[in-house]
């Protein structure tokens, strides 16, 4: 478990985390989300103890992160997976001595039959077998960033941090490299952690989501808590949904549905049983892991509107009035 | 006019040509080996380093612009009673090695550590994140991702202490530079001019397509 308890953080004047708190609890994908400057990679990197932190503390199964105490923090460290959004592959060595690297670190011999063995599987894990002895400018980014995988695990982590691990890539290979950490999360039981301002990664793994804003949390809870019905106007502004293009005139109501109420006709039941026009005037349907959430947004006249809000109170469908 | 093909002057180039290879070949390896430590110290020193320290490495790249911009001539003359101190006498082709090296361990400070600095950050932050040590760091990070630019640096080494051998003459040290400029230019023997000369084409030639070849096969 890793938590961390009023973590702030700046450098020189400028403050890049302030009061963070939060929890990852053991086999969770976790996920840190906000705008760039938000100051998510920083608070990774405060983590695993690349970057020191001022206030607060943070620590990992119990153990606190002290950049200082060097021996202590490498231990921690070993514990910890990580990948990054460029890769950072050696150039100079092949995929099998990259994945080997870490081995090297701590004095282990990349080339011994446990390790070849090991490498061995976690390539063909990732799907790279067959690439063992290229070097890394031969590979696209997606393999690229298998290869910093397999790399990350090589140590047998129990923690994987990903830093806009996806950024660089197109959505395809984005929802592979996904798929994959989602394996990885449920088959070896690694605790995930992604740092991403990308939706997509959030809605696809993560299970629980804390949105950063100008380096505080501003709301933590579940991707669909979060992001289907957004509590703060920051994290709507976020995701930057064209409410700014409905009608002045009537009544504009926002209605969310998910699995168990998305198949019910609900608007056209409306619109028969009261005798009314109702116009869909935005919608879209999106899918967090494995349910389905969806949003319209439909304008009434004035004169309907009192008729329509009685009509939804008795339905099984949470709306607002916009 | 003599010719070519006369033993004196047979012996004089032959001789000459050892004597520039014995006065290259120390002080390049010399200066890369003494040259690498200041190298390291500017690299893990930098803004951008493992440990910056401002002080350190102001100072030290001070120290290596100042070394760096004497004249080698001037610094020739300027060393010669540390030359003494060191190989017992100050003149001669082994005499000519410590001003030759002394030139050129600035020069590899400086090049080393342009190399060594241009190692991507992200890469020395990966190994960082997996627990290595700042000595797995220079070594397994820096070091050996900088190999082909070190080797590059390496190169143009050899070539300029080609060069420089060429001055060995004002302290009796020969190679084929002084023969260029011993019976070419003073004694007006055009033929020794353009044997040496052109041996001393071949020589820069052979070095830089050997450094071209390796810089391929090593990158």
């Amino acid at each position: 478990m890793i938590t961390l308890e009023n973590v702030s953080k700046s450098f020189q004047n400028t403050t890049v985390l302030s009061d963070v708190s939060l929890r990852v609890g053991d086999g969770e994908i976790y996920g840190i989300i906000g705008q760039s400057g938000a100051g998510k990679s920083t608070l990774l990197r405060c983590i695993n103890g690349l970057v020191p932190y001022e206030g607060g503390a943070i620590a990992v199964d119990g153990e606190k992160v002290f950049v200082r105490d060097k021996a202590a923090l490498r231990k921690i460290q070993r514990r910890m997976g990580m990948i990054f959004q460029n890769f950072h592959l050696l150039n100079r060595l092949d995929v099998y001595d990259n994945v080997a690297l870490p081995m090297r670190f701590w004095g282990m011999h990349p080339k011994s039959p446990e390790a070849k063995e090991k490498i061995t599987s976690l390539l063909r894990m990732v799907g790279l077998e067959d690439k063992m002895h290229q070097r890394p400018r031969e590979l696209s980014g997606g393999q690229k960033q298998r290869v910093a995988i397999a790399r990350a695990l090589v140590l047998d982590p129990q923690y994987l941090l990903c830093d806009e691990a996806t950024s660089a890539l197109d959505p395809k290979i984005t929802k592979g490299i996904l798929a994959l950490l989602q394996d990885i999360n449920k088959k070896m039981g690694i605790t995930i952690v992604v740092v991403t301002h990308q939706m997509e990664v959030v809605k696809q793994i993560c299970e629980r989501v804390a949105f950063l804003k100008d380096g505080r949390v501003l709301a933590e809870g579940s991707p669909e808590a979060l992001f289907v019905r957004p509590p703060h106007a920051e994290i709507k502004s976020f995701l930057h949904e064209g409410s700014d293009t409905l009608p002045k005139s009537g009544v504009n109501i926002q209605l969310f549905f998910n699995d168990d109420s998305a198949d019910e006709p609900l608007i056209t039941r409306a619109a028969t049983e009261l005798g009314i026009n109702i116009s869909i005037m935005w919608a879209k349907v999106e899918d967090f892991r494995d349910r389905r959430y969806g949003t319209i947004i439909v304008n009434v006249e004035e004169r309907d509107r009192d008729r329509v809000i009685d009509y939804l109170k008795a339905q099984n469908v949470l709306w607002e009035v916009l | 006019m003599g010719v070519l093909s006369s033993s004196a002057m047979t012996d004089i180039i032959l001789n000459a040509m050892w004597q520039t290879l014995y006065m290259v070949f120390w002080s390049t390896l010399i200066s890369v080996v003494l040259g690498f430590i200041p190298a390291i110290v500017l690299t893990l020193t930098a803004p951008d380093g493992l440990h910056p320290q401002k002080v350190i490495y102001e100072t030290l790249s001070f120290i290596v612009n100042v070394f760096r911009s004497f004249p080698f001539i001037i610094l020739l003359v300027l060393i010669i009673p540390f030359t003494r101190m060191i190989v017992g006498k100050s003149i001669g082709t082994t005499a000519m090695i410590v001003p030759l090296t002394v030139s050129a361990i600035p020069y590899v400070a400086r090049v080393f550590e342009t190399s060594l600095r241009e190692t991507d950050p992200g890469v020395i932050e990966a190994a960082r994140a997996f627990g290595a040590t700042d000595l797995q760091i220079l070594m397994r990070v820096y070091v050996k991702e900088s190999v082909p630019r070190l080797l590059n640096g390496i190169i143009l080494l050899v070539i300029s202490l080609i060069g420089y051998s060429a001055m060995a003459g004002t302290v009796g040290g020969g190679g084929i530079g002084n023969i260029a400029i011993q019976y070419g230019y003073m004694q007006y023997r055009t033929d020794y001019l353009v044997v040496s000369s052109v041996l001393l084409i071949i020589f820069v030639q052979l070095v830089q397509m050997l450094g071209n070849h390796l810089y391929k096969r090593l990158s």
